[in-house]
């Protein structure tokens, strides 16, 4: 591609820089009231940056709900989902791609369609199921999908991969007598490595992200993720901005920091299931 | 010779019995290695639609026997004897109709700007994306604050700089509006999908509309858009059913309101299925969402072929 004129790099740069404050500045104006103090709080003109931190913001705001429970059951659910997926998705995958049965890609079609069915309209019948069961209430009807399958989607994206993998390798470790579990194990896992970590990483955001999911199962509050923390916190602090800004960036933090170390894994990830689909 | 032909005989024998065991067994470790989704499938999916369908001619909440009412809960509905079903789908179409066509067109604006080669490029890509990654209950807030009529940030600057200012959420005519704006700022997998279509245009393209004289909007229109409209169409597609499928944002900051302005079509079902805990009628909405995203995907995919270029038509089936 060529080098644009003066004229055109200026016109581009200024609406890359008026985007990227669209899309950056709500994150900085939540970091920024999370460590403002009461009093400037509601100053006009509002002061950019604060005079001093307000650390303790963060301790009244932690201090007011059990967040460090929230942040454990937070963090089971999402390692359950992230172990589930990776391992369940992974073997339909290599199902679908390196196993050569009967009525395969016919059955993959099908299954396929799952893709379209919102959670919505299974949502009622999957509570009375799990109420059925006196499960509701507890991790389980958030974790269990996750070990059946890990979602349609990711094994659609671990196929498209693993069918780029040469069947050469497949055949010489049959020959020497290797068979399913152990190719699985020992050559398309490793080589697949690049697509579970795009799995494992939209995994982890899917379930440390959700708010649907817990709000249908989860009803009390020893069970509450962090989502459900802070709209719990919400209602009882709704003129109190700078609480509920420390207690949303706590939210944030783990995300961004995820994003920060994997940010190309995501976005090739993203892309790769964009153009193959 | 005997021998020789009996090992020979054995070989065969043992090949045969190799075969057989082999074919049978790609199709049994097949299903054993695909048994995790197909289980799967029967217990979180094709269960439930039909128990979705069944409940729906029932009046049931949890704890009791459903008792079959026939077609009771969709009279209620379109009758309007339910008060909510009419302003949720009228919010609902409101929200999706301008949502999905304007994110469309900024998104693919957008990533159109992201491939240019500029210096920091992959800085601006992560900051579009960045929003994407962040909790939607947590952005919900933090959009809450921002956009608060009296105290928020934007209508500070709006007022600084003499421009109207709006009661953004708190106001029945603003509120979808507001929601929409919302939705622009969560458009990081539209845009780097595009951007990835974008980047697959071979080069030699627009070279030779350069030579025949063409200038960008003639790029724009002969070779950029109809090389990316088999992605336009998905991303069209996905938008759609993401678009009636929007909670989160009303669940955290409207509940609804202000007057069932906001009241969106699964944030209704919600309400409907776990806080007045009227399964049958909420199974009848989730009946009734189903079969619009069925024809709204079925709708695209009719129209589609007509208007969608698909390079190398092999690879996709």
């Amino acid at each position: 591609m060529k080098k644009h004129s003066l004229g055109n790099r200026i016109v581009i740069y200024a609406l890359l820089i008026a985007g990227s404050l669209f899309f950056l500045f709500p994150i900085f104006w939540m970091l920024r009231t999370s460590l403002i103090n009461m009093g400037d709080l509601y100053q006009m003109p509002p002061k950019l940056l604060p005079d001093d931190l307000s650390w303790e913001n963060f301790e009244q705001a932690l201090g007011a709900y059990p967040f460090g429970r929230f942040f454990l059951n937070s963090t089971i659910i999402t390692a359950s989902a992230m172990l589930g997926v990776l391992f369940s998705s992974s073997v339909c995958a290599y199902s679908f791609s390196r196993i050569h049965w009967k009525g395969r890609d016919k059955v993959f079609g099908f299954i396929l369609t799952g893709l379209m069915i919102p959670f919505f309209v299974v949502m009622i019948p999957q509570y009375v199921f799990w109420n059925a069961l006196h499960l509701t209430d507890t991790f389980v009807p958030l974790i269990a999908p996750a070990w059946f399958g890990g979602g349609i989607f990711n094994i659609f994206l671990l196929r498209q991969f693993f069918l780029g993998i040469p069947t050469e390798l497949d055949e010489a470790a049959k020959v020497d007598g290797a068979g399913h579990f152990r190719i699985y194990l020992q050559i398309i896992l490793p080589i697949g490595k690049q697509a579970m970590i795009v799995v494992g990483l939209l995994t982890f955001l899917a379930n440390w992200n959700d708010y649907l999911g817990p709000l249908a199962f989860i009803t009390s509050e020893s069970n509450y993720t962090l989502m459900q923390g802070l709209t719990l916190f919400q209602g009882s602090y709704s003129a109190q901005w700078h609480l509920m800004m420390a207690a949303t960036s706590v939210i944030v933090i783990p995300s961004l920091i995820v994003f920060l170390v994997a940010q190309r894994h995501f976005i090739e990830g993203i892309a790769m299931t964009g153009i193959k689909g | 010779m005997k021998p020789l032909a009996s090992v020979h005989e054995r070989e065969l024998k043992a090949e045969r019995g190799a075969g057989q065991k082999r074919k049978f067994g790609e199709l049994g470790f097949g299903l054993l290695f695909a048994s995790p989704v197909l289980l799967g499938y029967v217990i979180f999916v094709i269960v439930p639609i039909a128990a979705t369908f069944y409940l729906g001619f029932t009046s049931y909440s949890v704890g009791t026997v459903p008792k079959w009412i026939g077609f009771d809960n969709y009279a209620s509905l379109f009758s309007g004897a339910d008060p909510f079903f009419y302003p949720a789908v009228k919010a609902t179409v409101y929200y999706v109709g301008l949502s999905v066509p304007l994110g469309i067109i900024l998104s693919f604006f957008l990533a159109i700007l992201l491939n240019q080669q500029v210096a920091g490029k992959s800085f601006f890509r992560g900051v579009f994306y960045l929003p994407v990654i962040i909790p939607l209950a947590a952005s919900s807030m933090v959009w809450m604050w921002l956009l608060q009529p009296d105290f928020g940030i934007v209508n500070y600057a709006l007022d600084a700089l003499h421009l109207p200012t709006s009661r953004w959420l708190g106001d029945t005519t603003s509120v979808v509006p507001t929601l929409i704006l919302f939705s622009f700022w969560t458009l990081g997998n539209t845009i780097v999908i595009f951007l990835a279509g974008l980047q697959g245009i071979p080069a030699h393209l627009y070279e030779a509309i350069e030579l025949d004289g063409g200038n960008r909007l003639h790029k724009l229109i002969y070779i950029t858009i109809p090389m990316s409209s088999s992605i336009i169409f998905f991303n069209t597609v996905i938008a759609f059913i993401n678009g009636f499928q929007t909670f989160v944002q009303p669940a955290v900051m409207t509940q609804g309101g202000p007057n069932n302005a906001s009241l969106l079509y699964v944030l209704y079902l919600f309400n409907e299925g776990f806080k007045s805990s009227r399964m049958g009628s909420a199974s009848a909405i989730s009946v009734l969402l189903f079969l619009v995203i069925m024809l709204f995907t079925a709708a695209i995919f009719y129209f589609s072929k007509s208007l969608v270029y698909y390079e190398g038509k092999e690879e996709r089936r």
